[in-house]
């Protein structure tokens, strides 16, 4: 052997408990539905499981068991108590960590690094740190004595899928709401799971329920009269529909959507670290992350050097097998948004960007792409203004501080930014005129539950994580 | 520019302005960043056939040492014995890089050593505090390359590079390399005195453009010694002094580099971060002793499938 290649280090898939079939969760029972659809291993297009859909009528017996159990139990357990259930999920999660994270990866194609060392431990944080709160909400500056406000509809993405779970449900709970959970079609086998943890911590039956099923399941959940709060995860254009929907009605809602962050690199960064910054902020996760740094802003005095360390650091990213302990990139989680990053690349092609990616066999089966750099990207083009949601990255110049603040808010959405630079005071003056909710300095992609997260304008309202996130499951 | 002049044998007495403005120049380094990145390359796991080429490939490139006061030509010997073929059980175990003395058992060394590929490498110029007069720095040089060192390892003047008077230590770096003649130089920068990232890129560089064949992180005399974060920081400096110049230069591991799979992951990050090229004994160092048996014991295990106990590897 001339060269070093790493032997395949693949996690063993039989830790997953993988079923060959799902039932919904409602009033702590799992039951079948009328209907069912197939869940997809994005790896290798192999049907993982059948699960049941839930229809209107199960939706209806869900928020019958989310209202009985609100009214009859959980808003009137005092906090302390509750923070009992709360507690005890979190450890759970914790002890079926290896079997929630081969899942995971089995289920969403990401790379097991990042189902173990971030997704699921996380989960487990956003329990015990709003578990935390259960019993100190009078002194959470929400006001004196803030009241839940009763049963919650929460409709969940698949790029975090069990992660974005726990965002929803931690603070919902804490708070002494009940609630009805919508997995994403194409990820619903961890929230399942995590359904099974509530049964196994002795939650009461109702408090939470998980209804898998595609977009009819949701707009059901969305639209019935019997919920009182909408929190959404996803698409700003199923979050505009949903605003519509509910416009009118009585229903609090929150919306998490979508993004096209800047992230800006000064000349004076740390060179790289910022480069591990623009591979973590656009790489990490495919790219499937509504908070990525899809616009990389550099300074012109140094975009030469930094692109070229770019690519070559992205020579060494691995690409294959998302349960291989080495792979860095997995798989795209479905055909659909496989075809939209085809669509939209093809546009920059169009547009006159130059497309660069790095050698890299991909697999034959499911759904791939290889990790993408556009270089002569311009404002106007579609690669710098509408969401990939993908391994790509469109870089744009800026010459002053100035005129990277005119950059980087000149876009509708507005959910995170990065600013690199070894002067503070800089790091300061900037975050004070980015319109982003996020505004992360020599970082990127850094999350925690004592952080609050949420985005400005198309990016949607609320704040989920850290005190703000209690706000918006309280009535204040 | 300071870099280009090195090679041309530039006069003694380095413009120490320019000098300084071009360490200050180099990017900064983001302390969390770059621990983050450490602790990411860790991660790796390698396994089977990848692991067995990497124990050996680390068998290769230890620097196998020994700088203890008590040190005897019959523990040099011994220790040379080891290094031409550290398991007497299987004799497809490579030798070692070099064998590291002081500079007055280089001789017992080299007679040890005569007819093998192992090299002779010697610690000289008052090490490892470095604090001598810069006559008796270089006569130490001297002595150690006429008994034959192949190898020399210096240290720097680290309380002068400190207080930022950054040209001694490029001038006494610039004549250490005179004095060692066709002996290849390794610059011991000792890290942990150094303190900062910073200071260890500035380091780097530093000694890169006075002509170091190597930079090394550490005595082995002083904790902290070689860690993730400053083996990252040193590796990317040799890559991008390569970029710059063309130049291929080596990097040196030493002090505390017990375990075969702190090794391992050290190969992963030279390989990831400078690049395949520096997967060779003649880039790429590490100075350790009791890392040898603990690679031997990996590799063995990997080979029958079970650990054997300590007694069955040699202790020099």
């Amino acid at each position: 052997m001339t060269t070093w290649e790493y032997a395949p280090a693949p996690e063993s898939r039989d830790t997953a408990g993988l079923r060959s079939s799902y039932g919904m969760f409602i009033d702590g029972a799992f039951t079948g539905g009328a209907a069912t659809f197939k869940s997809v291993n994005p790896a290798d297009e192999e049907v993982l499981a059948e699960v049941a859909e839930a229809g209107p009528a199960d939706v209806d017996r869900a928020v019958t068991a989310a209202r009985t159990a609100y009214d009859r139990f959980w808003s009137k357990l005092p906090g302390r108590e509750r923070a009992k259930y709360i507690f005890r999920i979190a450890r759970l999660i914790q002890e079926r960590a290896r079997e929630l994270a081969v899942l995971e990866s089995l289920d969403n194609g990401k790379p097991i690094k990042e189902s173990r060392d971030v997704d699921i431990p996380l989960a487990a944080a956003h329990f015990f740190y709003y578990a935390g709160w259960a019993d100190k909400l009078e002194y959470a500056g929400l006001g004196p004595g803030p009241r839940p406000l009763g049963v919650a509809g929460q409709v969940i993405p698949w790029n975090f899928p069990l992660l974005m779970a726990s965002w929803k449900l931690a603070p919902a709970l804490a708070t002494g709401n009940t609630c009805i959970l919508k997995p994403a079609e194409t990820t619903p086998l961890t929230a399942l799971v995590l359904a099974d943890i509530c049964r196994q911590a002795d939650l009461p039956p109702g408090v939470v329920n998980v209804l898998p099923g595609a977009g009819a399941t949701g707009q059901a959940l969305v639209e019935h009269p019997g919920i009182d709060k909408v929190a959404f995860t996803g698409s700003t254009a199923v979050g505009k529909e949903i605003l519509r929907k509910i416009a009118g009605t009585p229903k609090s809602v929150t919306l998490e959507l979508g993004g096209k962050a800047a992230n800006i690199i000064f000349d004076d960064a740390p060179i790289d670290q910022a480069v591990e910054g623009i591979v973590n902020g656009i790489f990490f996760n495919q790219g499937h992350v509504c908070c990525a740094g899809s616009r990389l802003l550099l300074q012109e005095s140094i975009a030469d050097e930094v692109i070229s360390s770019l690519k070559r650091r992205l020579k060494t990213l691995r690409l294959g097998d998302p349960l291989d302990k080495n792979t860095d990139i997995g798989a795209i989680n479905s055909a659909e948004q496989l075809a939209r990053i085809v669509e939209l690349t093809d546009a920059g092609d169009a547009a006159g960007a130059t497309r660069w990616s790095p050698e890299c066999a991909l697999p034959d089966r499911g759904y791939w792409f290889a990790p993408t750099v556009f270089t002569d990207v311009s404002q106007s083009h579609r690669i710098a203004r509408e969401e990939i949601f993908g391994p790509v990255l469109s870089v744009l110049t800026f010459r002053t501080p100035a005129e990277a603040v005119d950059k980087a808010n000149n876009t509708p959405y507005g959910l995170s930014a990065g600013i690199w630079t070894d002067k503070g005071s800089r790091i300061l003056w900037m975050a004070q005129r980015m319109r982003a909710g996020v505004v992360w300095a020599n970082t990127f992609n850094r999350f925690d539950p004592t952080s609050p997260f949420g985005g400005y304008q198309e990016s949607g309202f609320g704040r989920e994580g850290g005190r703000h996130g209690l706000a918006a499951y309280c009535a204040h | 520019m300071v870099v280009e002049s090195a090679r041309d044998d530039a006069p003694a007495g380095v413009d120490a302005q320019q000098l300084r403005r071009t360490l200050f120049g180099l990017s900064g380094v983001d302390q969390v960043g770059a621990h983050a990145r450490a602790a990411a390359l860790a991660t790796r796991s390698i396994k089977k056939d990848a692991k067995v080429w990497a124990l050996r490939r680390a068998v290769q490139m230890i620097d196998l040492t020994t700088l203890e006061g008590a040190d005897t030509p019959g523990k040099v010997r011994a220790l040379c014995a080891k290094a031409q073929r550290p398991d007497p059980a299987d004799p497809t175990v490579p030798p070692v890089a070099a064998v590291c003395v002081y500079p007055d058992l280089v001789e017992t060394a080299v007679t040890a050593l005569r007819g093998s590929p192992v090299a002779v490498a010697s610690v000289a110029t008052a090490f490892p505090s470095g604090r001598a007069s810069p006559a008796t720095r270089l006569a130490d040089v001297g002595d150690a390359v006429a008994a034959g060192a192949g190898e020399i390892d210096m240290v720097i003047d680290r309380g002068a590079f400190l207080v930022g008077r950054f040209n001694r230590v490029y001038d006494e770096i610039t004549a250490v390399k005179a004095a060692c003649g066709p002996a290849r130089l390794k610059v011991i920068l000792e890290t942990g005195e150094l303190s900062t990232l910073d200071n260890v890129r500035r380091a780097s560089w530093l000694a890169l453009s006075a002509g170091a064949d190597f930079i090394k992180t550490s005595t082995g005399k002083v904790s902290p010694a070689a860690t993730p974060a400053v083996a990252l920081v040193m590796l990317e400096a040799v890559r991008d002094f390569a970029d710059r110049t063309g130049q291929q230069r080596g990097v040196k591991l030493a002090g505390g580099i017990r375990a075969a799979k702190e090794a391992v992951r050290y190969l992963v990050m030279v390989k990831e971060v400078a690049g395949e090229d520096w997967l060779t004994p003649d880039l790429f160092r590490l100075g350790a002793s009791s890392l040898l048996n603990d690679l031997l014991m990996q590799l063995t295990k990997e080979c029958t499938g079970v650990y054997s106990g300590p007694d069955y590897f040699t202790l020099d």
